[in-house]
């Protein structure tokens, strides 16, 4: 079936493609919706994989995010395991994706929820059984059902995913070491600081890390199955599990194949709407103008995060409704890694100094991060209030003086000002 | 048969009642069901503060008592603290409860 023509085909059922599906009901989109999903699961949140559904503490019902009946009532079509290989467009927009099983999906207009993939490692031995990846449910409930017969393993990758996984595996029992190699943990994320601060506290915690350090090859036993990570000064570290995580790779084949611009990731203006004028993109895949109020227009980004997939799919369908709202909001990130709280917000990018504050007695660390003597943003560890404070100051343009905020002792939000008008 | 229930009520006073599983969070209720007013973002992972609720006064009720995350989060959300003031990730559903809250009128 499916022949009949949906007004809005969603490709790519995760948080960008699902809030997108949502939003529209909410403006009162009166077409129907069909949303596809490569995954044969129902529509699920990610975040978790690496931490509560991998401790055992969540099962996968649990990160399903909408009950069948939802999506029923609200005349949206959900399909699993829909593979689209190819899709026609005709001038005015509507055309027809192509799944690699055969089925069609004829719509009036598209949209590209398509996300992004594992970056692989490109080392011998990478394909080795007990080598894995986290980035959706089968990789987790796979990395999960090997468990079992793993007592040591070796993380490639000392980012989020990485570092998340590595506390989660060490919760269970695992030794654990992170190989990650730039000079500090998180380095795409967040300042030195907090990068030392995480591996004091990691390391105090029993992981073992290694900065400065890449992979030479991947070694197996007599069944071939992965036995050991040979690092690139020569050591070999014994595992039967490595869980690698190296970053993402935007899924942008259907676009170029439809001739969008393409430039890590699918270009798109402040409207989510990409170079045709019509197809909309959300998400993980979007290269988009940074959101962060008063920012350069020119200055492009792709956000990973939950939050940038629901407020840019809110964006998209007033795009969808024929209104123009302007993608501009504070990014903000977070992760969980074993007993510590990092909450990230707005962006560093381009700061010139820093400040820190930390009581070590709470175990509360912040960094904020100012550029032209102004906050940009703020990585907070265990510190809740710090973190609501930056976002909120920065959500309506608000100021918190650098030399204040260094005495770690006064409330930033007892320190949050309107600006200064320009004269 | 007992039933277990959750009313939530948006800030223009509009009431929906969904039954609720024991064990889900009050968040996880509201969501599952396209509950308007609870974003949500972080899951439940206690880092976004957008699933803020006030439960309504004169309920005999015993939630769980709030921890010191929490307390925090909650002095920063965007709709002014009161006494009533919960992240509703942190009420877990119990068996026969009727509970009942109010979405303030953003999250964000």
């Amino acid at each position: 079936m499916s022949d009949q023509t949906t007004g809005l085909l969603i490709i790519g059922a995760s948080q960008a493609g699902v809030q997108l599906a949502i939003s529209l009901r909410g403006l009162d989109f009166d077409e129907h919706i069909t949303l596809l999903g490569d995954e044969d699961h129902r529509p699920y949140q990610r975040p978790a994989l690496s931490k509560e559904f991998l401790q055992g503490t969540y099962d996968k019902e649990r990160l399903i995010f909408r009950s069948n009946e939802y999506w029923e009532e609200n005349n949206i079509r959900l399909v699993k395991g829909a593979r689209i290989e190819r899709i026609d467009r005709a001038p005015d927009g509507s055309g027809t994706a192509h799944a690699t099983d055969g089925t069609t999906y004829p719509f009036r207009r598209l949209a590209l929820a398509v996300g992004a993939r594992a970056r692989h490692l490109p080392v011998p031995g990478a394909d080795l059984d007990g080598v894995v990846y986290l980035r959706n449910a089968d990789d987790a409930l796979a990395l999960k059902a090997s468990l079992d017969s793993v007592e040591e393993a070796v993380v490639i990758g000392g980012g989020f995913i990485g570092l998340e996984a590595a506390c989660s595996l060490q919760q269970l029992g695992k030794k654990v070491t992170v190989i990650e190699r730039a000079p500090r943990l998180v380095g795409r994320a967040v300042g030195e600081p907090t990068s030392d601060h995480l591996l004091t506290h990691h390391r105090a915690a029993g992981l073992g890390i290694r900065l400065d350090t890449g992979v030479e090859k991947l070694v197996s036993d007599d069944a071939g199955r992965v036995s050991g990570v040979v690092t690139d000064d020569g050591t070999t570290l014994p595992a039967q599990l490595v869980l690698v995580g190296i970053g993402v790779i935007p899924n942008t084949e259907l676009a170029e194949q439809l001739g969008l611009d393409v430039d890590n990731g699918i270009v798109v203006d402040r409207h989510a709407v990409a170079s045709d004028g019509t197809t909309i993109v959300v998400g993980d895949v979007a290269n988009l103008p940074n959101p962060l109020p008063g920012a350069d227009p020119t200055e492009r980004i792709r956000l990973e995060s939950v939050n940038n997939a629901i407020e840019h799919a809110k964006v998209a369908a007033y795009s969808v409704v024929g209104k123009r709202e302007d993608y501009a909001g504070i990014p903000w990130f977070w992760s969980n890694q074993g007993d510590l709280k990092l909450q990230i917000a707005g962006l560093s990018l381009g700061y010139d100094t820093t400040v820190v504050r930390r009581n070590d007695e709470q175990g509360k660390f912040s960094v904020l991060y100012y550029r032209d003597g102004r906050i940009i943003a703020a990585d907070c560890i265990n510190h809740p209030l710090d973190f609501m404070a930056v976002r909120n100051a920065l959500a309506k343009g608000q100021e918190i003086p650098a030399a204040e905020a260094a005495d770690a002792t006064v409330p930033l939000k007892s320190l949050i000002r309107n600006l200064e008008p320009v004269s | 048969m007992t039933t277990t229930t959750v009313t939530y009520t948006d800030a223009e006073g509009t009431a929906r009642t969904i039954d609720a599983t024991v064990g889900d969070s009050v968040m996880e209720t509201a969501v599952r069901n396209g509950v308007p007013g609870i974003v949500a973002e972080c899951g439940g992972s206690l880092s976004c503060a957008t699933c803020y609720v006030f439960v309504d006064d004169g309920q005999d009720v015993d939630l769980p008592e709030m921890s010191g995350m929490e307390d925090e989060m909650l002095y920063g959300t965007a709709v002014d603290r009161e006494d009533s003031s919960r992240l509703s990730c942190q009420i877990p559903v119990t068996e026969g409860m009727s509970l009942c809250v109010t979405t303030p009128e953003t999250q964000v």
